[in-house]
């Protein structure tokens, strides 16, 4: 009788598992390069406006991050509802501007800083006033080249 | 009966698999760049002498603080202004040396001479939402791109926007040399003169 016992009809295989590393690591991989490194927290409500006349912004580290944008809920009661500026982790005024700049010059070697853009990552609720106050103060410190940083789409998705 | 145990699948090259998807997904990524409309600010160093321009040389577009657009005094919708931008840059109203032998426009005396004299004067207030700034930085850097490819397409057969594209391509095999030459030719034709005022 246990001749006939010895195996159970219609048992499936265990599935092979050997190769779960590899696809974990491939995952793994995969994350890795994809994934863009978020060097700032964002503080502020930054939606930005969309255009197709766009160029690319390359070069990734001769670019200097300005946020404008709306306080988020959790810093509305200290810094009200108002556009403001954020630099690097902290919200800022208009006159650290400057002092911003010429650190992220100094940081940077000499032979490269005539090639440091300034992309304005500005909420496409925020108003033309405290742009037009970063920008005069932009102009203040040399730094001439900026960027308006878009999403890439049509302008009819701007109003609304 | 007949014995009927399903052999167990071959996991060998399982890993090779893996492998193969890694490889591929590794060279279709390309990490997302930012990308937006490039502006150059006007040095701070007021220039001495003041440069007279003509008036019909000037396309004023002033934005309020309703978000309504004024273009040229007469108030116009956002749609309507990459048209009359075109219009107004390829006029080419300009007699003897300030003719202008490429333009297609209408010839009007009392608008623009060539578009090298043609700028346009961008206002905006303080309380203009960025969204709208953005739309009409856009239709009038689209405005010179559209003219910008008109020519190229005129002179080389080939769109302006393709001109660039081709050039920053590592790839392209024609040569670099020549198109960058095609490139300021185009750019000197239809230069990008656009002054914000603060």
């Amino acid at each position: 009788m246990s001749k006939f016992n010895k195996k159970k009809k219609g048992d499936l295989p265990a599935v092979n598992t050997a190769s779960l590393p590899d696809i974990v690591f491939m995952l793994l991989f995969f994350f890795m390069v994809a994934t863009v490194m978020r060097d700032n927290e964002l503080k502020i409500k930054n939606e930005l406006p969309a255009a197709d006349q766009v160029e690319k912004l390359d070069k990734k580290d001769l670019v200097m991050y300005i946020y404008l944008g709306k306080p988020n809920d959790g810093f509305k009661d200290q810094f009200g509802d108002e556009a403001r500026i954020q630099l690097n982790d902290k919200f800022a005024e208009v006159g650290d501007v400057p002092a911003f700049i010429y650190s992220e010059r100094e940081s940077k070697r000499e032979e490269l800083r005539p090639f440091l853009t300034t992309a304005l990552k500005v909420d496409k609720e925020a108003n033309m006033g405290i742009v037009g106050d970063v920008k005069q103060e932009l102009r203040k410190v040399n730094a001439l080249k900026i960027n308006y940083t878009t999403r890439i789409g049509d302008i009819s998705m701007n109003n609304n | 009966m007949a014995k009927r145990s399903s052999p167990e699948v071959n996991a060998g090259s399982m890993a090779d698999i893996a492998f193969l998807l890694l490889i591929f997904f590794l060279v279709t990524t390309t990490i997302e760049t930012d990308s937006g409309i490039s502006r150059k600010l006007p040095p701070m160093e007021e220039s001495e002498e003041d440069v007279i321009i003509k008036q019909k040389n000037i396309f004023t577009v002033i934005l309020n603080g309703k978000d309504q657009l004024l273009v040229e005094d007469e108030v116009m919708d956002l749609e309507d202004l990459r048209e009359s931008a075109i219009e107004f840059l390829d006029n080419g109203g300009g007699t003897g040396e300030d003719k202008c032998d490429y333009c297609k426009g209408k010839r009007n005396p009392k608008s623009s001479d060539n578009p090298d004299k043609a700028i346009i004067s961008l206002k905006n207030e303080r309380e203009t939402t960025y969204a709208t700034y953005i739309s009409v930085q856009n239709e009038l850097v689209a405005a010179y791109t559209t003219l910008r490819n008109i020519r190229a397409e005129e002179l080389f057969g080939v769109s302006y926007t393709e001109m660039q594209k081709n050039y920053k391509d590592v790839n392209w095999p024609g040569n670099k040399t020549k198109l960058k030459e095609n490139i300021s030719q185009i750019k000197l034709e239809y230069p990008q003169k656009l002054s914000e005022v603060q």
